[in-house]
């Protein structure tokens, strides 16, 4: 077998630059829009005292989960020693630094006082899980920033498996703490329950997966370089087994909460009588998001095709979004229940379904988060080797296991 | 006022003090001189000995009525809004049960929890619980995450969404922070002895008072009729509680 | 509020252009070109006294107010001496009735020439609760005008000093 050669990308091409080019300009708008809320205020998004956490933390959210996931395909080489995930693994581990990097990006934007950020960085409540969070962010970045250099240091390749295998306890660790932010949320409904973290774990096995493949086959389709099918059959399968995974603690999430009559009103307001935030569940998030991919992903024909298996895993991205807006925008939507059994009105729009449209700004921020991350990955394999010259169907897998 | 003071101070503390001593004797009504008299030295740091906290009537309390909300938003320089965005630190929550048709009226605001969520969840400990049993948010340390607005079973807190001017000397606020009802601090620190929202209620619906005290009249009242904390199934340990429903 | 009207679109668009422009760092931290503080030290401050030393308050105001912004948040403790309610009380322009507004204010006037961000304000009071007129000693000014007219001349090197 032939060792694998990573080479950096040209980087010259008119295609390249023009995709940075774009990409920047995505950043931009971003930052701009994040300047414009800062300068005047939330009043210039949709988010309100009823809806805290709007559109950017929707993208925010997505990404910090998506990041951990995108780890996987390192963490199948180096902890579970399959062979052929190996030469995945740098790309791998880049890509979750740069999702990391793109959500936090967004949610440090979006603070009403991004300016003391050094007081969250330095002043910490031990009991709060959103400071655990903000540990786990800076370890994530500290673990697999060493874990992406055993792999690529010769000299170090001896110690990647631990530090594979330290990396994948702590995204677990990582995303079980995003998950909590919104489990350990005693007052909503929508929210407290421990299932959330599992949840949030599988979901991101499978947008992170998602991400990666898209990622993995524009480099390798605009590089021209060759990506074998028996890469991309492995991971597309995979690909299929993390959504049903994904929908399966979906089902178990509203089954139980379908049992208890207590949230039979939270539940029919997401699932029934929600408008906007029904329709993106059924419509966008298990039906776009899961049950088509999944379709597609293991239809004999559709599965062999790169371009449905691309479509495949955009969808699922944006299922994976509409997941988030219907987990975090729905579940703000339903009114807290202060006097259960009771009517509830007030000036303060208590008992009432709370409206929300996201301005323009907060979804620029958003999207502006997702090129801040792509645009780490760009450059990153145009100057470092993170990429093999080869992912041919004999470069990984010689023996054809 | 301290009765030792550097030379330095003196003439600041002389002023301050004059202006003081002239509020207190315009201050409205529920404020004696025997009440200034009990007022904890400026110099003195709040007790944990006191627990300050607010008792309801909701019978006494009338459906329409505003002047709490209103004595509210005055006393603490909130200006009063009715868009989504507006920040509430008190509201009238109407009730009707959904079988006998029942109907009660009462003052919501931040239910001053002995275990309160905002404090657990607040990345920065901005959001915090003063050893007299008093919630508040430390705008100095506060980033604006709005987690503790999550948190709240009482949707109690606000976040400022705007720019503000003309503050309240006695009551800073200002936009990117979240804020909720202070128990009128500022108030009890200077020995008021009571809260803007219970001061302005003709009905007497609203009791302020010490409920560790056992002498107090808040915790006479407790200690006798039936009261109840509102989502008591938290077990927050409110310093809000509530009468008639 | 969810579709942006016009008027802040056209906003919005200048806001991007300037961020575009001049990049990330738009946090800017004061307006540059200001002149000496001298006129703003010397307005509106009433008696004839500060509650520390002149030297000590310009070098140590900050920690002072620190200090004591802590102790009343978390504790309680409303003593006069380092209260900020005090300083706009003194401090306020007789202009303006503000310490800050224009670079003739006093913690604006020092905080522009010195460089350093002044973040109080967005959220506590600029102008005293009683008006400038009612302030039991607004009439004596002489004295620390007079004081720090006498010290201006060291001052003005402490300042520029600390500006680097």
């Amino acid at each position: 077998m032939k060792p694998i050669v990573y080479r950096e990308i040209e980087g010259r091409s008119a295609g390249y630059l023009a995709l940075l080019g774009v990409l920047g300009l995505l950043a931009a708008m971003g930052l701009g829009s994040a300047y414009y809320m800062e300068h005047h205020g939330h009043i210039v998004t949709g988010m309100t005292n009823q809806i805290v956490w709007g559109m950017p933390h929707v993208f925010a959210v997505f990404l910090i989960v998506a990041a951990s996931g995108a780890l996987n395909v390192a963490s199948i080489g180096s902890v579970f020693g399959k062979t052929m995930y190996k030469p995945l693994g740098p790309l791998s581990a880049l890509l979750a630094l740069a999702l990391l990097a793109g959500g936090l990006t967004i949610l440090v934007l979006d603070l009403g006082r991004p300016d003391r950020l050094l007081i969250a960085a330095t002043v910490y409540n031990f009991k709060s899980i959103f400071a655990w969070n903000m540990i786990l962010y800076s370890g994530f970045f500290a673990i697999v920033g060493v874990y992406l250099w055993m792999q690529m240091d010769k000299m170090m390749y001896k110690y990647a498996k631990p530090a594979g295998f330290a990396a994948f306890i702590w995204r677990l660790v990582l995303t079980t703490g995003t998950g909590s932010i919104f489990g350990f949320l005693v007052a909503r409904q929508a929210f407290d329950s421990a299932i959330l973290a599992p949840m949030f774990v599988v979901m991101s096995f499978s947008y992170g997966l998602a991400i990666f493949l898209l990622v993995l086959m524009a480099a390798y389709a605009w590089s021209g370089r060759p990506l074998g099918d028996s890469v991309i059959n492995r991971l597309k399968n995979l690909q299929g087994v993390f959504i049903a995974g994904a929908l399966y603690f979906v089902v178990v999430f509203h089954l139980t909460n379908l049992y208890f009559t207590k949230y039979h009103g939270v539940e029919s307001f997401i699932l029934l009588n929600g408008g906007g935030i029904t329709s993106l569940f059924w419509l966008g998030q298990i039906i776009l998001g899961s049950l088509v991919p999944l379709a597609m992903l293991y239809h004999p024909k559709l599965g062999k095709s790169r371009t449905a298996i691309g479509v495949a895993c955009v969808l699922v991205v944006l299922g994976g979004l509409a997941q988030m807006y219907v987990t975090l925008i729905g579940g703000q939507a339903y009114p807290l229940s202060l006097f259960p059994g009771y009517q509830e009105s007030s000036s303060f729009f208590d008992g009432a379904v709370h409206g929300y449209s996201a301005s323009l700004p907060e979804l620029l921020l958003g999207i502006g988060g997702f090129a801040v991350a792509l645009i780490l990955v760009a450059v990153a394999v145009k100057f470092l080797r993170f990429l093999p010259e080869s992912l041919d169907n004999h470069a990984v897998d010689p023996h054809g296991k | 006022m301290s009765e030792k003071q550097t030379t330095n101070e003196s003439r600041r503390g002389f002023v301050a003090g004059g202006v003081a001593a002239a509020a207190g004797l315009a201050i409205a009504p529920g404020v004696t001189l025997l009440d200034m008299a009990h007022a904890r030295p400026e110099n003195e740091a709040a007790s944990g000995k006191n627990r300050w906290g607010l008792l309801i009537d909701t019978t006494k309390c009338k459906t329409g009525c505003t002047d709490c909300v209103t004595a509210c938003f005055t006393e603490n320089g909130v200006k009063q809004g009715d868009k989504e965005t507006d920040p509430q630190w008190i509201r009238k929550v109407e009730l009707k049960d959904l079988h006998s048709n029942k109907t009660a009226s009462l003052p919501m605001m931040c239910q001053h929890c002995a275990h309160p969520p905002c404090v657990d969840v607040c990345p920065t400990g901005a959001s915090f619980k003063r050893v007299d049993g008093i919630v508040l948010v430390d705008r100095h340390i506060c980033i604006g995450c709005r987690y503790c607005m999550m948190a709240c079973p009482y949707k109690a807190r606000s976040f400022v969404h705007e720019p503000l001017t003309d503050q309240n000397p006695d009551v800073p606020r200002g936009m990117g922070c979240v804020e909720a009802c202070t128990l009128c601090v500022h108030k009890i620190d200077r020995g008021d002895n009571n809260t803007a929202c219970a001061e302005a209620c003709k009905e007497g619906a609203i009791l302020f008072g010490d409920l560790n005290d056992p002498e107090s009249e808040i915790a006479k009242r407790v200690a006798t009729y039936a009261s109840t904390q509102v989502r008591a199934d938290l077990g927050l340990n409110t310093g809000v509680r509530y009468q008639g429903i | 509020m969810g579709i942006p009207t016009i008027k802040t679109m056209g906003t919005w668009l200048a806001s991007l252009a300037v961020v575009l422009a001049v990049g990330a760092s738009s946090l800017a931290v004061a307006d540059g070109g200001a002149k000496s503080p001298r006129e703003a030290m010397l307005e509106g401050v009433k008696g004839d006294k500060c509650v520390a030393p002149t030297d000590d308050m310009r070098r140590n105001h900050m920690k002072y107010l620190k200090h004591h912004r802590d102790e009343t948040m978390h504790q309680g403790i409303r003593t006069q001496q380092f209260s900020l309610k005090g300083c706009v009380e003194c401090h306020a322009s007789p202009k303006n009735n503000s310490v800050v507004g224009t670079n003739q204010n006093f913690c604006q006037g020092c905080h522009a020439y010195t460089g350093v961000k002044l973040d109080c304000f967005e959220c506590h009071a600029t102008k005293p609760k009683a008006t400038a007129a009612f302030h039991p000693i607004a009439g004596q000014t002489g004295g620390l005008a007079a004081n720090m007219r006498k010290e201006m001349g060291s001052a003005q090197s402490n300042v520029a000093g600390a500006a680097q």
